[in-house]
């Protein structure tokens, strides 16, 4: 018979079920669950920042020449900086394998 | 033990008299327990507080139904509430009152021992105010004797401070002037 | 040197938060909690003791300002009563999921509706299931005693659990009588200064209060259910601490001339008191009639409630709160339970008494030991009845 389980034994929690290692959420690697992901034609871009500012999971960074590029370990496809984008910069490319 | 119930107007102070008689019992090294009928304060409704005073610890928590000794700060109760409800046989009602014995006896029907004292002219004449609970603690002391008048002066001057000295004062002329009718 | 002073046992409390030297009250004025509150709020002002005072603006942040300043590491005191536990029962399960040791005084009040504001247990049986220890007192003195006890308890490294005292509300919490007030050298070597095994600090970074997968809920729940169970022991050993340093013992469950008797009471809170005397009546009679007084309701003592009734052969349990259309009150419910495994098992009837302040008598005591003894002796199938209602 199948059961269920936790992923750590209770005694192995930290007092209260803390995180006690600062930033660990860093290491959860979340963009897999995407099914389309951004890209950016910097031919078009502005570099306004709204993609940035926009992304819930803080997905872009500014590069040394201005532009706002992902980082697709977190990035869920979610298209918002897409939709946000005022110079149609960024369209969401289905993922193949 | 000995159990006192006083009645009072809400605001006249009989929960303060029912709190120094404890402190003086305790001060005293006996036992006691003093407590409201417990409620939402309401100025000038009819009150009551109880005290327990015994030589021994005090085990329980009970209301007050049958007290030796009743003190009625106002006298316009006796007309509404049956203050000596559940009075013990051989206990004593302290009023303060300007009427005589008789008047009251036949007015109340209380048949209990009576201290009566005119403590709203003591309290005018001492203190300049028609607050009696402190001076019908002096004549409770009289007509009883549950504790000696000095027991009342360490709880009265931490409690009242430089007004202290008016309210000993104001009980010490009551111890004087109430008359104890059995 | 400890001092015997007539005191509202109100006033009292807080002279024990005081002298337990918190860092933090945060509380809102709810009756007939008031009385703490406000004489530490005259405390603080008056510079007598050290803390910060926040006057929040209810009861759910209240507990909320008392998570955030106790995980900051700060010693940290609340008290309150029915409606307003209720409002921060939200919180209230959260201190101790994140191990918080708050100390908190319930002062014991009925919960509405009809709206009251006298004393049951209502509230306390509210937070029956909260995760909070959770000691009953039975006079002043007792919660004087208990609100050190607390503290020294939750902040114990093994535990590290909140604390609550319960203190019925008037019925203590508005009443003088003489209490044994210690003093701060004394205090001081029962009470070391809180030492936090983990705190919110900048420079050395934890989360609290993170979300509980599926993955993890079950064994945090685990871990909590644990700890609790464990504090049993810090618990009793902080109380012969206690004894040792001042005189006064205080024990999970107390018995009452048990010796011999076939019948016994079981209360809980300052009603227990009259049924000392209720006893004491009934011994003098010739009956063979004990008490059981529960001091520590969470963790429920099973271990010692098994011991003091141990040849009963019938136990009348007053319970001061409904547990609506249950299995009974509260207290019979946990009772029962205690018992179910017991090869031989007492008869027991539930009475449910004394709600949102209605008197019970020495003679309401003696009535319960004689009705549970007349059900046993007719073969009554075991219920609980109300006291003192008027039909």
């Amino acid at each position: 018979m199948a059961k269920e389980t936790g992923m750590v034994s209770w005694k192995d929690l930290a007092l209260g079920c803390a995180i006690v290692k600062p930033g660990s959420s860093a290491e959860l690697k979340t963009g897999d669950w995407r099914s389309e992901r951004p890209e950016t034609d910097y031919e078009k871009c502005i570099q306004c920042g709204q993609c940035y500012i926009f992304c819930p999971d803080m997905v872009y960074t500014q590069n040394e020449l201005g532009f706002y590029q992902p980082n697709l370990f977190y990035c869920k496809g979610c298209g918002i900086c897409a939709r946000e984008c005022p110079a149609d910069a960024i369209s969401m490319v289905e993922e193949s394998e | 033990m000995i159990e006192i119930r006083f009645h009072g107007r809400g605001g006249q102070g009989a929960v303060t008299s029912a709190e120094l008689t404890a402190l003086a019992a305790i001060e005293q090294g006996k036992y006691a327990q003093a407590f409201p009928s417990f409620g939402p304060e309401r100025r000038g409704a009819p009150v009551m507080a109880y005290v327990r005073v015994s030589d021994e610890p005090i085990r329980t928590r009970e209301k007050i139904y049958e007290p030796d000794i009743v003190v009625v700060l106002d006298p316009t109760l006796l007309g509404i509430v049956n203050v000596a409800a559940g009075l013990k046989e051989d206990g004593v009602v302290v009023l303060n009152t300007t009427k005589s014995a008789e008047e009251i006896r036949e007015r109340s029907g209380i048949t209990a021992k009576l201290a009566l004292v005119d403590a709203s002219r003591i309290a005018m004449e001492t203190m300049g105010i028609p607050i009696t609970n402190t001076t019908l603690l002096g004549a409770m002391l009289k007509a009883t004797d549950l504790l000696p008048l000095s027991a009342l002066e360490g709880p009265l001057q931490e409690r009242f401070g430089r007004i202290a000295v008016k309210n000993i004062q104001a009980s010490q002329r009551a111890y004087q002037e109430t008359v104890v009718k059995e | 040197m400890a001092k015997r002073v007539g005191i509202e046992v109100s006033i009292a409390v807080s002279e024990a938060v005081k002298l337990a030297n918190v860092d933090v009250v945060a509380a809102y004025p709810i009756t007939p909690q008031t009385h703490i509150v406000e004489h530490l709020a005259e405390l603080v002002a008056d510079g007598h003791l050290d803390a910060e005072f926040i006057p929040v603006e209810s009861e759910h942040s209240a507990m909320s300002t008392c998570c955030g300043s106790s995980a900051a590491g700060a010693r940290t005191y609340t008290a309150t009563s029915s409606q307003g536990q209720a409002l921060m029962l939200e919180i209230c399960y959260i201190a101790p999921a994140l191990r918080l040791p708050i100390v908190m005084t319930v002062a014991n009040r009925s919960l509405s509706g009809p709206i009251s504001i006298w004393n049951d247990h209502s509230d306390m049986m509210m937070s029956r299931d909260t995760g909070w220890i959770q000691t009953v007192a039975e006079n002043g003195q007792e919660a004087f005693d208990l609100t050190l006890h607390a503290f020294r308890v939750a902040e114990d490294s093994r535990v590290l659990l909140p604390v609550i005292i319960n203190l019925d509300g008037f019925t203590l919490t508005h009443v003088i009588e003489p209490i044994e007030i210690l003093d701060q050298k004394e205090v001081d070597r029962y009470l070391p200064p809180y030492q936090p095994q983990m705190r919110l600090d900048p420079e050395d970074p934890v989360s609290i209060g993170p979300v509980g997968m599926p993955e993890v809920y079950t064994e945090a729940k685990k871990a909590q259910d644990e700890a609790i169970k464990g504090s049993k022991e810090v618990i009793l050993e902080a109380w012969q601490e206690f004894g040792d340093l001042f005189g006064r013992y205080y024990k999970p469950v107390e018995t009452y001339r048990t010796d011999g008797a076939e019948t016994l009471l079981v209360t809980m809170g300052s009603l227990s008191e009259t049924a000392m005397t209720a006893v004491d009546h009934m011994r003098a009679k010739g009956k063979d009639v004990g008490l059981v007084r529960i001091r520590l309701f969470r963790p429920f003592p099973f271990e010692e409630f098994l011991a003091a009734v141990e040849g009963a052969k019938q136990i009348a349990v007053m319970d001061r709160a409904l547990c609506l259309n249950g299995a009974g009150g509260p207290l019979a419910i946990e009772v029962k339970a205690a018992l179910y495994d017991e090869p031989e098992r007492p008869y027991i009837w539930n009475y449910v008494a004394g709600l949102a302040g209605r008197d019970v008598t020495i003679e309401n005591f003696v009535e319960m030991a004689d009705g549970v003894e007349a059900a046993a002796a007719d073969g009554l199938r075991g219920d609980y009845t109300m006291i003192n209602v008027r039909e």
